[in-house]
């Protein structure tokens, strides 16, 4: 325990003004001290992949980072992908493929495909795989995942 | 009914469950919170047994911000954790596990102290100044072990179950061969993505003390809390929200969640706990550990005569909820889609040191397939036939249905197989992986040096068991429509389900239908979801209530309308003439506000149109399948690769199929992990050695191979008047069995594999044996 500190978070656009003790994690903030409660925690030590976000763009486990560290960062969470209504196309070929079931997996698998497509937009099948296999799913089998973000690939690249 | 356009029962359509989940607008356990809430942190035992000689709670009480600590002795009141009322069992009573221990640690975390803080983080450092002075006791690690003391007068062997029929001795003293095996099915478990969690709230104001962020029982665990804290059934409620994964272990009741409720009752404030990772991997159910010594009596042409298991089921340190279930299921699932004319099983049901066990999906199914399709694959190595031979004339015949296996024991209920066509499952099975093809493709890698094979499962799958559930479904004034159950939702998609066979029996758009499930105070009585009962047995009881609302709105819209009800047809919510489909008409909105109370039309009708109904199946369904599997070893690491996988399944009927081919593909993989990867272990001092995601190996996108799934509608079940069978727990029965089979197949030695996981170094050791003799 020791003092609190002031910080400000910049999620999905939007600063957050909170106080948090130096050892809160960034995904405690981003839930409890900003409310923004579509990032999950499954393993709380950087293995599942639930928690991730984005931090200037590169998929973060936000489970593994401190709050103070994350001060000054662009954050980008599941809440931030629709633009309004609109969903991301990653969000609705997710549900057309069926590529979740309990959901809780789902935000991190979203923002970290996201993270991999706008950095690569046309990133190889076999990389895709590689680079999703970061993350965990328990009721899937994930193929249905990878089909999903395959094909969401082919939209962003059309629009 | 509804029109072809909007007609989806048997569609693949999207999810209702899904738009709040992908834009992170789910509501899971970890997500409730109420005003002023206290954060509730386990201290849990470091021993796998101990005498508790002293507890020190002052510093941790001293603490700022730590609102009360309690051990066993504030709560001295409280009973054990209850079974549920179905499955009370004496003799099992005294294995139950405390809400926290009394004098003695069974299990490395095993609850002894509870903390109340204002702050989760704060909370915990409290735990942390708890000081417990512990003697250590004689571990026990293995249930093949000789049994010690559970306690003065109680052994730690809780029961000698046995399963029998036929005429076991005299089938074996007539085989022309017994083929034995000894094997092992490793220890592992469901592991949800999302950790347990529960929030207890009293409100005084109601009366009323709110368990959130239960899942699977709600109504179950209902009835057991109100025995428990001795409360009337109208005093608590069970809430369901998001649930992040079942998979059997998810749900049931455990200590933690009488604590939060006993906790906000006394202490005046909400309580919030939830779990981290390594408590879950120490104290969530875990399952699937038992030893088999099994034989198998044949004659000359491979015909099964008999079978007999001695078996040991390591049930871990306490008897929970489901009491001696799944060494039960182990038995009486054993002899699977054979027709075996004489059996028996005998399970030593133990207790060890190590975490609690109770029912992962498919329990006592992946663990006895596991074994009987190694036996025979056993008979058909000894007597040089082939696999698929011996399958082929053992399996029941399609003209014995239904088929029934009555056992000796009075207390053991028969299983009556509604229907199967099984044979022709495995052929369609064969023929979609080419396995013919197969075989000759492998055997000419296998001459150019590789280790490849495959294997065969066959599994049967039980689901939809009675007795009864119910339904309330109501139609707005403004034709919205509410379905009321008391099923459970835990990814599956429950909600989809139930909307889908809601629309197809009342003649709505499924999209416009809002399902409730979970919610104790919305209806009486539910089922829940487990052992694959949603969507036949609350799903039954949905249909049959759409048909009840149905028949009631046609009977006013007869009167309004001015024609038969037998001559209306409901098309998207809106009553027409089947004949005149653009005459008059009436939306079902419309027919509520008639039916309103007060309402002039509503002549000697009851008001409300809305109808309760209730679907009471006699007899379980009993879904089959086959897993196939094709493995490439590496000699030299001991590592398998899955090269194929498929699972092929007769669901009777399939009310999505997406859904029905999601919850197989999952399972699948998830029967992979235990068939390789995923293990509980612990060291002989009892010390679980698997309490990270480092050590406990769910597979990953890297991991799964493309899981081929081949659905069938072959034999629909004669119980249900749509015919559906069950889909939950098929994909995961059959892995052990395919992929030990596999693996025994492409090594080239027969019965090798006599332990799940096969982990590499595992498959080393049998590979170095092998090459020193």
């Amino acid at each position: 325990m020791s003092a609190k500190r002031n910080i400000t978070l910049n999620l999905n656009g939007r600063d957050h003004a909170v106080s948090v003790e130096p050892r809160r994690t960034l995904a405690d903030a981003i839930r409890d001290d900003c409310g923004l409660t579509g990032t999950h925690l499954g393993c709380e030590h950087g293995i599942c992949g639930t928690c991730t976000v984005l931090l200037d763009g590169e998929p973060v486990r936000s489970c593994l980072m401190f709050a103070v560290q994350a001060q000054g960062k662009a954050i980008r969470t599941v809440e931030g992908l629709a633009e309004g209504d609109d969903l991301h196309p990653l969000q609705e070929s997710f549900m057309k493929h069926h590529a979740l079931q309990c959901g809780y997996c789902t935000p991190g698998f979203l923002v970290l495909a996201a993270g991999i497509l706008e950095k690569d937009p046309d990133i190889g099948d076999d990389a895709l795989a590689e680079a999703l296999s970061a993350n965990l799913c328990r009721c899937t089998g994930y193929a249905n995942i990878l089909k999903a973000v395959r094909a969401a690939a082919q939209e962003m690249r059309r629009r | 009914m509804a029109t072809e356009k909007t007609r989806v029962l048997g569609h693949a359509v999207e999810r209702l469950e899904d738009p709040p989940l992908v834009t992170g607008r789910g509501r899971y356990a970890g997500d409730i919170n109420f005003p002023h809430q206290l954060h509730m942190r386990i201290l849990r035992s470091p021993h796998a047994h101990a005498r508790i000689k002293a507890i020190d709670t002052s510093a941790a009480e001293a603490l700022p911000g730590v609102f009360a600590v309690w051990t066993s002795e504030d709560i001295a009141e409280l009973g054990p954790v209850d079974f549920r009322a179905d499955r009370a069992s004496e003799i099992l009573k005294p294995y139950r596990q405390p809400v926290l221990a009394k004098g003695r640690v069974r299990y490395v975390g095993d609850p002894v102290a509870a903390v109340f803080a204002d702050d989760a983080y704060l909370a915990e450092d409290a735990a942390e100044l708890i000081v417990v002075e512990y003697e250590e006791l004689p571990v026990i690690t293995r249930a093949d072990q000789d049994p010690g003391e559970f306690d003065t007068g109680f052994g730690t062997e809780a029961a000698l179950l046995t399963h029998t029929f036929g005429e076991v001795d005299a089938a074996f003293a007539k085989a022309h061969k017994v083929i034995e095996l000894d094997l092992l099915t490793g220890r592992h478990s469901g592991v949800p993505l999302e950790t347990r969690g529960a929030i207890g709230r009293y409100d005084a104001a109601r009366d009323v003390l709110e368990l959130h962020g239960a899942a699977k029982v709600p109504h179950r665990n209902k009835d057991t809390l109100v025995g428990m804290l001795g409360l009337q059934p109208n005093q608590i409620h069970v809430h369901e929200s998001h649930v992040g994964g079942g998979f059997g272990i998810r749900g049931e009741l455990y200590p933690e969640d009488v604590l939060v409720l006993v906790a906000a009752k006394r202490l005046g404030r909400p309580v919030k706990w939830i779990e981290d990772r390594m408590e879950h991997l120490m104290c969530a159910n875990q399952g699937r550990e038992q030893r088999h010594l099994a034989r198998v009596a044949v004659d000359e042409t491979g015909r099964i005569l008999a079978m007999d298991d001695e078996i040991f089921h390591d049930q871990g340190a306490y008897v929970r909820t489901h009491g001696s279930n799944v060494a039960n299921r182990t038995m009486c699932m054993l002899t699977g889609l054979y027709d075996v004319p004489a059996f028996r099983a005998v399970a030593h049901f133990r207790l060890t040191n190590k975490t609690p066990c109770a029912t992962y999906r498919a329990p006592g199914r992946f663990e006895s397939t596991y074994v009987r399709e190694q036996l025979v694959d056993a008979i058909a190595a000894e007597l040089d036939l082939d696999r698929i031979t011996v399958r082929r004339q053992n399996l029941i015949p399609e003209d014995a249905f239904p088929y029934v296996l009555a056992f000796d024991e009075p207390h053991v209920g028969n299983l009556e197989f509604d229907s199967g066509k099984y044979e022709l499952l495995m052929d369609k099975a064969l023929e979609a992986f080419g396995w013919d093809a197969a075989q000759e493709d492998l055997a000419r890698r296998r001459a150019a040096g590789e280790m490849v094979g495959t294997g065969i499962g066959l599994f049967l799958e039980e689901g939809g068991r009675g007795p009864s559930d119910g339904a309330i479904i109501s139609v707005d004034a403004k034709g919205g429509i509410e379905v009321v159950t008391g099923g459970a939702s835990l990814g599956q998609g429950f909600e989809t389900a139930m909307a889908q066979l809601c629309a197809e029996g009342l003649g709505v758009d499924y999209k416009k239908i809002r399902v409730v499930h979970g919610q104790t105070d919305r209806i009486p009585y539910g089922i829940g979801a487990h052992a694959t009962r949603a969507t036949v047995l609350t799903g039954g009881a949905v249909y049959q209530t759409a048909l009840t609302l149905r028949a009631k709105a046609l009977d006013m819209a007869a009167e309004l309308l001015q024609t038969p009800a037998e001559a209306l047809d409901i098309v998207d919510g809106v009553v027409q003439k089947r004949n005149d489909p653009a005459g008059p008409t009436m939306t079902l909105g419309d027919i509520a506000k008639r039916l309103a109370p007060g309402s002039k039309a509503l002549g000697g009708r009851a008001p409300g149109l809305w109808a309760e109904d209730f679907f009471n199946p006699t007899e379980t369904v009993f879904p089959y399948g086959v897993h196939l599997a094709q493995v490439r070893v590496d000699p030299g690491t001991g590592g398998i690769t899955v090269e194929r996988f498929m699972v092929a399944y007769d669901v009777g009927r399939a009310v999505n199929p997406a859904m029905v081919e999601g919850q197989l593909v999952g399972g699948c993989l998830q029967g992979l992990g235990g068939a390789l990867y995923e293990e509980f272990a612990y060291d002989e001092d009892g010390q679980p050695l698997a309490v990270t995601f480092a050590d406990y190996l769910l597979p990953t996108m890297g991991d799964a191979p493309a899981i081929e799934c081949l659905i069938t509608e072959d034999a629909p079940s004669p119980l249900n008047p749509l015919g559906m069978k069950s889909a939950g727990e098929g994909g995961i029965n059959g892995v052990g069995a395919a992929i030990a089979g596999a693996v025994n197949d492409a090594i080239g030695i027969p019965g090798a594999v006599a332990r799940l996981p096969i982990t590499p170094q595992r498959l080393r050791t049998i590979l170095r044996a092998a090459q020193q003799n």
